[in-house]
Parts: structure tokens; C-alpha cells; sequence
């Protein structure tokens, strides 16, 4: 029932998430944040088997910061999602793998471009322009392949997010709630309110 | 050490668009069959400058054996990297590696440590041109112009009087060929003794591109810088 949105821009990346945290017919919870901090310019919004999920997103953001504290630099978004999807294919073929799928989105210092990653649980990865995990993706992949413009300002990226909030709030048979965005630029990471 | 400082020099000179490698070959004589060298896919003799990877070459100096097990080390390091990161392995990640596992021969096992010296010339995105330094302790550090081996002393107080910053690549060409004519045993210079190499970005690409001269581009820069044997036949009509 997690649904996950990103697309990219004119120098950005927006992920999205939806912010409910349920269990059979009880929601627990209306405002868990999926989406972790992976970096100074690197974000990852997870779903998947609940504990895989958090156990593997806080495995993977441990192990980006001891490359930073190690190397000086952070990873760029397309190493860091090769060294994800790795982890991922490796599981896959251990005793018990994760089943988590994850939408990781940067922005690349060295080249001054952003970049989006779509990785699921058996370590398949597309780099691509927009993306959406779950019963989300069913409804939104088609307004995004309609309205998704990879120029556009962050004012309209988010405006192309709002009509695909909306659609899914309107089809989908459970109601999700409130919708956390976040965005990666050049200057870093933060919070949008849509 | 001892080892080291009898081989064979090899000095490094940063410039701002490349990174040039200059080595004397102690292995020479008329029978050695240098045909590998002619052709060969990676260039070089195998025996002082090697490639370690597309962004990074290596020059060597000390004991022969322990070089090549250290280069192999570093070779397969490289495509691990490549294998989990999808990108070229960054210069000082590489010489990291290597000297973490020199380090761990100078405090376990009670094995004795290589005896080797490397020079890294290489590229990446995060700090462009580089040029490290690594000893049998497992201690490196970067360098704008260095050197190792046997004349290690005069070749780096040259290298300090003559460097610039902000050189270009032909420049520092030009410079390691001049202090290595210096530094030489031999009188003469020439492709049988030097092993010379250059790192730099292709124009189009704008990624790195590593090039060993092969025997007979070796002459010609000698012979383009004017440090090139003479004919012999020339000398005798002059006379």
C-alpha cells in the first residue's frame, strides 16, 4: 500500500513519500518519514517487507557516511546507487535477502547534474528521469510520462508531484495521508511543504 | 630501503592538464627480447612503468618480484572497486589500499615488508591530476613532483629548482626528460634504458588516458627535446 514518487529537473531532485505506517486494518501511524538523508546531496525513499525496510535503509546510510569520514568525499549518486544495488543483488542470493525497493535521487557536485535511481529488491537498477514504487506507480507513471518536464523549475516539478498526489488520492482504495517531499539541489537536501 | 636506493630511478611531474612518469630501466643488454614491449596491448617493458588501471599508471622502484605481486594487488583492487562502485577507482583510495596491506606487513605475521617504492600518476573527478608516493611502511603522501630510486636526491633538489606550478604537460615533459638526462648512469639517453609515460584527458571523451611510449616513441621525444643518441655514422663524417 506504500507508494513513492521522484522525478528530476532543472538542478534538483524531488522524492516523495507517503507518510503511513500500517499494519492489516490499523493505521499506526500518519507521519513516518521514509525518505533518508544518504548524504550532502543524496536522498533514498524506502518501502518494502516492514523491518527489511528500515534495517536495510540504516545500513546503507551508515556505511555511505563511514565512506565519507573515510574517503573526504561522498559518493556520487551513481556510485552510491551501484554500491546499493550491489547490496541488494548479494542478498538476493543469500539465506534470507531484503525485500526492499528504494528510489535513490542526488545531485552530482562533480558534474552539476541530477540524478535519479530506481532499485528494487532483486537489484535490478534504472537510472531514469521519474519514477514511482508501489500502487502509486500505476496511476502516476502516465501523468509523469504526459507532464514530466526534465527542465522544468522546481515550481513546476512540484506541480507535476501535485497531480500525481492527487490522482492517487482520488483511485487508490486506501487513503494515504499526507505526502512528504523532500528535494536535493546543489545546496543540499530539505523538506518541502506541498 | 637499501634495495630501493639502488634501483632504478623513477620521478613524477604534475602539470595541470596530465601527469608525466619517467623511469630508468636496469635490465637492459642485447639479448633481452624486447618484442613484448614493441606491440604490447598496455605498452612498457614490464619491468619499471605499469598500468594499473584506465586513471591511474605506476612507476616502481626496488625489489622486481615484490613489485609485481604489489601491482597485481593493486590491478585486482581497482576492478573490485570498479565491480562494486561502477567507477574508475579514485587515485588516493587506490594508494590506500596498497598501503594498508604494506602497513599489515610491517606489524603481523612477522613476514618481512616489500621492498618496493611506487609513484601513482593518476586522474579522477574529485581531485583531477594527482601524484602519490608509497614506501615499504605503508606511508604515502601527494606530490606536485617526486622521485625514487637510485639519484633520488639530485633528481628531486632539480625537480624543486626547476618545477612550476600550473605547468603544462608538454612543459613537464620536458622537465622530467631533462633532470632524468641529468640523474642517468649511462652518458647517452635511449629507449633500451628510459620507460617513459603520460597521463592525461582525451579531448573528446574527457575521460583519462593513460599512454606508455613504446621503444621507438621513446627515441623520438629524446630525439624532439635534443637528448637523443647521434648516429654513430654522422659522428664519424663529421670527424
Amino acid at each position: 500500500m506504500e507508494c513513492q514518487f521522484a522525478l528530476t529537473g532543472k538542478g534538483y531532485v524531488i522524492v516523495a513519500s507517503d507518510t503511513t505506517a500500517a499494519r492489516s486494518i490499523v493505521k499506526m501511524k500518519d507521519d513516518e518519514d521514509k525518505i533518508k538523508t544518504l548524504g550532502p546531496h543524496m536522498l533514498m525513499s524506502y518501502s518494502g517487507e516492514p523491518g527489511d525496510t528500515v534495517q536495510f535503509a540504516e545500513y546503507i546510510e551508515r556505511n555511505l557516511r563511514l565512506h565519507q569520514i573515510r574517503y573526504h568525499h561522498p559518493l556520487r549518486p551513481s556510485s552510491a546507487a551501484s554500491w546499493i544495488r550491489r547490496q541488494l543483488a548479494d542478498s538476493l542470493r543469500s539465506r534470507s535477502p531484503y525485500a526492499v525497493n528504494l528510489l535513490v535521487g542526488g545531485y552530482d557536485i562533480a558534474t552539476s547534474e541530477p540524478h535519479l535511481y530506481w532499485i528494487d529488491y532483486l537489484g535490478t537498477m534504472a537510472h531514469i528521469p521519474f519514477a514511482a514504487q508501489g500502487y502509486g506507480s500505476y496511476f502516476a507513471l502516465s501523468l509523469l510520462d504526459r507532464y514530466h518536464n526534465p527542465e522544468a523549475s522546481l515550481e513546476e516539478g512540484l506541480e507535476t508531484l501535485r497531480r500525481c498526489i492527487s490522482e492517487v488520492e482520488k483511485r487508490l482504495i486506501v487513503g494515504l495521508g499526507k505526502f512528504k517531499v523532500k528535494v536535493v539541489d546543489r545546496n543540499g537536501t530539505r523538506e518541502i511543504e506541498l | 630501503m637499501e634495495a630501493i636506493s639502488h634501483a632504478g630511478t623513477v620521478l613524477g611531474v604534475l602539470a595541470k592538464d596530465g601527469v608525466v612518469l619517467a623511469a630508468e630501466k636496469k635490465v637492459t643488454g642485447k639479448l633481452l627480447d624486447l618484442s613484448g614491449a614493441k606491440e604490447g596491448g598496455y605498452g612498457g617493458s614490464g619491468e619499471k612503468i605499469f598500468l594499473l588501471n584506465s586513471n591511474v599508471i605506476s612507476g616502481v622502484a626496488g625489489i622486481t618480484a615484490d613489485a609485481n605481486s604489489l601491482v597485481n594487488y593493486a590491478r585486482t583492487a581497482a576492478q573490485r572497486h570498479l565491480f562494486s562502485y561502477d567507477e574508475d577507482i579514485p587515485v588516493e583510495q587506490l594508494a590506500q589500499r596498497l598501503c594498508d596491506l604494506k602497513q599489515g606487513y610491517t606489524q603481523y605475521g612477522g613476514l618481512r615488508p616489500f621492498g618496493v617504492s611506487l609513484l601513482y600518476a593518476g586522474y579522477d573527478v574529485h581531485y583531477q591530476f594527482q601524484l602519490y608516493h608509497s614506501d615499504p611502511s605503508g606511508n604515502y603522501s601527494g606530490w606536485k613532483a617526486t622521485c625514487i630510486g637510485a639519484n633520488n636526491g639530485t633528481a628531486q633538489s632539480l625537480l624543486k629548482q626547476e618545477y612550476k606550478d600550473d605547468i603544462s604537460v608538454e612543459d613537464a615533459i620536458g622537465l622530467a626528460v631533462r633532470v632524468m638526462g641529468k640523474t642517468m648512469d649511462s652518458t647517452t639517453l635511449g629507449s633500451e634504458k628510459l620507460e617513459f609515460a603520460v597521463l592525461t584527458l582525451d579531448k573528446s571523451t574527457k575521460q583519462p588516458h593513460a599512454r606508455i611510449y613504446k621503444p621507438a616513441e621513446v627515441d623520438a621525444l629524446l630525439a624532439e627535446h635534443g637528448l637523443g643518441k647521434k648516429e654513430e655514422d654522422a659522428e664519424m663524417k663529421a670527424a
